[in-house]
């Protein structure tokens, strides 16, 4: 079974970029472009990994990862973070928030399928 | 006002009959006849000054756990309600019976010095709390160079008015008990044996309190918080008791206040009581001038009054609430004065009862044993509150300034070690000597008539203060010997116009002298000063003891060379607000050891005390112990000031001055001290302003630095998002050599884009930050808005027809010309034309370009008919880096548009906003004067502006 990705960002092209890279490496991808729609993606879709975007409209990266791990239902998704703020206190914050993992923008697409790969790598054994 | 009946409380009660009563109440009031037994009376005496006792108690206990009840706006403005004696409390009804209105001017007069004169006492708490002041008199020896003999005539003169007033408080009570306790029918007891007694029981009684709670210990600030908590609670159980009776006799004796006057006005006698001109005579508008000054002075001047208002005040700031809780406390308690006055005079029938009695007689006659009662205990406490703050102000007076100076010239004194016992031991005697000559007053003067007047009289003696007090504050040329002058002629001038006829009228003397002048010599009738022959009495008295006091005192004042010492303490009075402790000059020269002056300070004050204080001046001063302290004037002046707390400020000086060796100052040495301090000021005040500034300069560099920072943040964020973008999408075609070609077109095309948008990002950062600094460069010439606008329609013409929208565009045919930059100011209309066409819909969209032309300047407005900008983003929309709408429809907004626009527009004197909610999308509007003066803004100025808007 493919592994569901979300994909949360406000950027179309940051979108366009990422979703082509997800898909290239195999998931199943969905895209939100905003903290609520991400949230609503999340419950209904429950997948196992969501990049989600720090500066969103309406909901902000660091929200939406208190609301997920404070939800039972879907607490246990893996949120990796991506900000274009990379100031050591945003790294720190996104940590504290429950982030799995933290990449600052612009990121290397080699760099991010590692860190990707790695997240998901403890719960595909046999992959 | 002399020639009404000035019987205080009614000996001829046993001869008052009852009449007939007009409305029905003859049963109730014959019910009345019956007394109250001396047991209860006097047990509900002896219970109300216990409870005044455990008040005072908890109120010291308190203080001494650090949790002071007075500290209480509150607290002190009931306090000073001690205004209100038992003359207030019976006497004011017994005026409004025989004069109307006239119990009025004794309190607007305080209302009137509260409400105008607040600053005033201000400046006097600030002055007594800095030189330790004690008293009245030792505030005014302080001011004219510490002299001992200004304060033992202000003393004597305090001891002369005041104890015939204390008199009064003790025979109203005696009197109120007396009529309580006889049978409305019996003949009165007359001059009994044991009932003479009982007043002076009464009288040692609230000398055992106010020993207790006023001399209980030695303090240099000479406060005393249970006594006046106790004085506090007691304005409030006297306003309640005889607002009780005000209530009663209005609603239970009669139907209300308008029953009771339309009954007043059916009276003849008591219509022409009501009207202001009575008997036909024209309103004695200079008697009524005069009153309300009179009390206007002594509601400052009066020793309790001064005693409640300044020494005992804990926090200047509460004089700003006491100034208007202190009226309304007098207007409460005014209030019934009329309808019980009335009351009485139609209950008992015009002149056939003491009116002064009715707050007593009325709930008596009409059978209210119980209201009477508490009547009786109010008028107690407004009695003995006023005998226990006057005897301890008194007490100080007496102790200070006429004891021991006396005391200060004897050697076996000068010998004696610790002298505090004694110290207590003489104010104590004192306040059993003031109460036993009040008593003693009582006993004699009982059934003069005098007694009445005591009280305006006591106000006349006490105005003698006014001039010297007000003018040592105010005016420095103020001099010892002028106020002395004053004073004596003031003084002088009292006992013959006011004093003296009221013993003659009282009978002990011959009355000749006041009707024909002594030894017939009519210019000098005491009433008729000089054939001054238009006034009444008391106006006439405060008239010449006035005018000769602050004659002689400006006088003598001006002719006389003051001395050095005099000159110095008049600055430091009348400059007290100008001054730090720190900076305050200190007149003095000389040498001192430590350990005399160490010896001096414990003989007044214990030895403990004067270690303690001795050790926090030390470190005060950052000397490791006492021993080590500077010798200096310094020292000196705070041993003096210490001392003057105990002893006033005379003695003190004598004192000190007995253990150093001093320098005689001479005016030059003053004035020189004086520019020394001045200078030591001027530098402090330099070093206090440019901290400030430098602490100003700081906070708005780190105000700039904050902005600054949060502006690179966003410009960072700003720059990688694009290049988010970029890289991936390079880096994803770089991986995949064999990308389909149109993907790769995709992508390709999607880079350029973003490229472009990062060049315009950086385009506008740079053209924003240079507008910011000042460094942007401005071509200004003679702009015609019209052309301008129909050029720039022009422009965005091909752009709004792409997205099928039409331009509509409203210009007046001509507007005058404009100086401005008109590159800069197509930049703005091209930004604001370019977002309109961003937002307008798809299908119908609409732009319209308005000019108008006003009489400041012109008005420009660009409307689309999108969805407009929400209420919540109206703020924000001229922030850098704040989008208007949604992310997924501004391809190609860098965030800055906007805010280049507003600095542009502000650049040229204009305004620009979003305007309002039109209703259908977005309106925005910027205007330019005609006559724009493009100022060049200093570097970060208005980096600074824009973050005071965000």
């Amino acid at each position: 079974m493919t592994i569901k990705i979300l994909i949360a960002d406000d950027e179309p092209n940051i979108l366009i970029s990422l979703e082509y890279l997800m898909k290239r490496e195999g998931y199943e991808v969905h895209i939100a472009r905003d903290g609520q729609e991400a949230l609503d993606v999340v419950r209904r879709e429950r997948p196992r990994l969501v990049l989600l975007d720090v500066m969103m409209p309406r909901k902000s990266g660091f929200e939406v990862c208190q609301e997920l791990r404070a939800d039972d239902a879907v607490k246990d998704t893996l949120v990796l973070m991506l900000t274009a703020k990379g100031r050591d206190t945003d790294v720190a914050k996104g940590l504290a928030m429950g982030a799995d993992a933290y990449v600052t923008k612009p990121f290397s697409t080699k760099d991010l399928v590692q860190k990707v790969r790695e997240l998901l790598a403890p719960t595909t054994p046999g992959a | 006002m002399g020639s009404r009946k000035l019987a205080f409380i009614g000996r001829e009660a046993g001869g008052r009959h009852l009449p007939e009563l007009p409305f029905g109440r003859t049963a109730a009031a014959r019910r009345g006849l019956t007394m109250l037994s001396p047991a209860l009376v006097l047990g509900a005496s002896l219970a109300y000054l216990l409870l005044l006792f455990v008040v005072a108690w908890w109120a010291d206990a308190r203080s001494q756990q650090g949790r002071s009840v007075i500290g209480n706006a509150w607290v002190y403005a009931l306090s000073m309600a001690v205004y209100c004696t038992a003359w207030t409390y019976f006497g004011s009804v017994g005026r409004a019976a025989s004069g109307g209105v006239w119990f009025l001017p004794i309190y607007l007069g305080p209302t009137l010095a509260m409400v105008l004169a607040w600053t005033v006492l201000r400046k006097m708490i600030r002055i007594a709390h800095t030189y330790r002041i004690t008293s009245i008199a030792d505030f005014m020896a302080s001011r004219y160079g510490k002299s001992p003999l200004l304060a033992g005539l202000v003393t004597l003169i305090t001891v002369v008015g005041i104890v015939p007033y204390i008199a009064l408080q003790l025979k109203a009570v005696s009197s109120g008990y007396a009529l309580l306790t006889t049978p409305l029918g019996a003949p009165s007891t007359g001059r009994g044996s044991w009932w003479l007694d009982g007043t002076l029981y009464v009288a040692l009684a609230l000398a055992g309190f106010t020993m207790i709670f006023g001399t209980r210990h030695l303090d240099s600030t000479e406060r005393h918080e249970g006594m006046v908590a106790a004085i506090a609670f007691e304005s409030v159980v006297k306003l309640v008791a005889f607002v009780a009776v005000g209530v009663f006799v209005t609603w239970g004796l009669f139907g209300g206040p308008g029953d009771l006057f339309a009954r007043a006005m059916a009276v003849p006698e008591l219509k022409a009581l009501l009207s202001p001109a009575q008997q036909g005579t024209r309103f004695a508008y200079a008697q009524w001038f005069a009153l309300t000054m009179l009390s206007m002075l002594s509601v400052i001047f009066l020793p309790r009054q001064f005693q409640v208002m300044v020494i005992e005040n804990v926090d200047e700031q509460h004089l700003k609430r006491a100034a208007w809780v202190f009226p309304a406390y007098l207007l409460a308690i005014n209030v019934f004065v009329l309808p019980i006055a009335l009351g009485g005079l139609l209950y008992f029938g015009a002149g056939a009862a003491n009116a002064d009695t009715f707050v007593l007689s009325l709930p008596l006659a009409a059978g209210h044993n119980g209201l009477a009662l508490v009547a009786f205990v109010g008028g107690l406490s407004a009695a003995t509150g006023m005998i226990i703050v006057e005897a301890i102000a008194v007490s100080t007076m007496v102790c200070n300034d006429l004891v021991m100076p006396m005391l200060l010239r004897l050697r076996r004194f000068s010998q004696r070690g610790d002298v505090t016992g004694l110290l207590l031991a003489i104010r104590r005697a004192a306040i059993v000597g003031v109460l036993l000559l009040g008593y003693l007053y009582f006993h004699l003067a009982g059934e003069a008539y005098a007694l009445v007047s005591i009280g305006l009289i006591s106000f006349a003696a006490v105005a003698q203060f006014a001039p010297a007090m007000l003018g040592g504050m105010y005016w420095k040329g103020g001099a010892r010997a002028g106020a002395l002058a004053g004073l004596l002629a003031g003084f002088a001038l009292w006992v013959y116009t006011l004093m003296l006829p009221s013993i003659a009228k009282s009978g002990w003397w011959q009355t000749d002298f006041v009707a024909r002048g002594p030894f017939g010599i009519e210019l000098l009738r005491p009433e008729q000063l000089l054939g001054l022959t238009s006034l009444d009495y008391l106006t006439h008295s405060l008239f010449w003891s006035l005018l000769a006091n602050v004659g002689l005192y400006v006088m003598v004042s001006l002719l006389r060379t003051p001395k050095a010492r005099e000159t110095s303490q008049a600055l430091l009075f009348v400059d007290v607000f100008d001054r730090t402790q720190a900076s305050r000059p200190v007149f003095w020269r000389g040498r001192a050891k430590v350990g005399d002056l160490l010896a001096l300070t414990g003989r007044f004050l214990g030895e403990a005390r004067a270690a303690k204080l001795f050790d926090d001046y030390a470190r005060a001063r950052g000397a490791p112990d006492a021993s080590r302290i500077e010798p200096d004037a310094r020292l000196v002046q705070f041993v003096e000031t210490e001392l003057a707390g105990a002893i006033g400020s005379a003695s003190a000086r004598v004192m000190v001055a007995s253990v150093v060796e001093e320098d005689k100052l001479d005016m030059d040495d003053v004035l020189r001290i004086l520019d020394e301090a001045s200078q030591l000021r001027a530098y402090s005040k330099a070093l206090e302003n440019a901290t400030a500034e430098l602490r100003a300069a700081n906070q708005r560099l780190e105000s700039l630095d904050r902005l600054k920072d949060d502006f690179m943040s966003s410009v960072t964020h700003e720059l990688r998002t694009p290049l988010t973008s970029i890289r991936a999408l390079a880096e994803l075609m770089v991986d995949d050599p064999d990308m389909p070609a149109g993907q790769r077109q995709q992508f390709l095309g999607i880079v350029v884009g973003e490229t472009e948008r990062l060049t315009r990002l950086v385009n506008q950062v740079l053209d924003m930050a240079k507008i910011e600094s000042g460094h942007a460069e401005w071509h200004n010439s003679e702009v015609d808005l019209v052309a301008l606008l129909k050029q720039a329609g022009e422009t965005v013409h091909e752009l709004l027809r792409e997205r099928g929208a039409e331009l509509v565009m409203q210009l007046p045919a001509r507007v005058p010309m404009l100086r401005a930059d008109p590159d800069r100011l197509m930049q703005v209309l091209m930004n604001l034309l370019s977002n309109a066409a961003k937002f307008v819909p798809a299908q119908g969209g609409r732009v319209e370009l308005r000019l108008y032309a006003g009489a400041e300047g012109a008005t420009v407005e660009v409307q689309d008919n999108g969805d407009g900008v929400p209420a919540a983003q109206h703020a924000l929309i001229f922030e850098k880096f704040r989008q208007g709408g949604d992310a997924w429809n501004r391809p190609q907004g860098t965030g800055l548009g906007l805010p280049i626009c507003r600095q542009i527009v502000e650049h040229f004197g204009g305004r620009m906003e979003l305007r309002p909610d039109t209703g259908q999308g977005a309106c925005f509007v910027f205007t330019l004067p005609w006559n724009s003066r493009p100022e060049p803004a200093p570097p970060g100025a208005s980096m600074a502006a824009d973050g005071d808007r965000a």
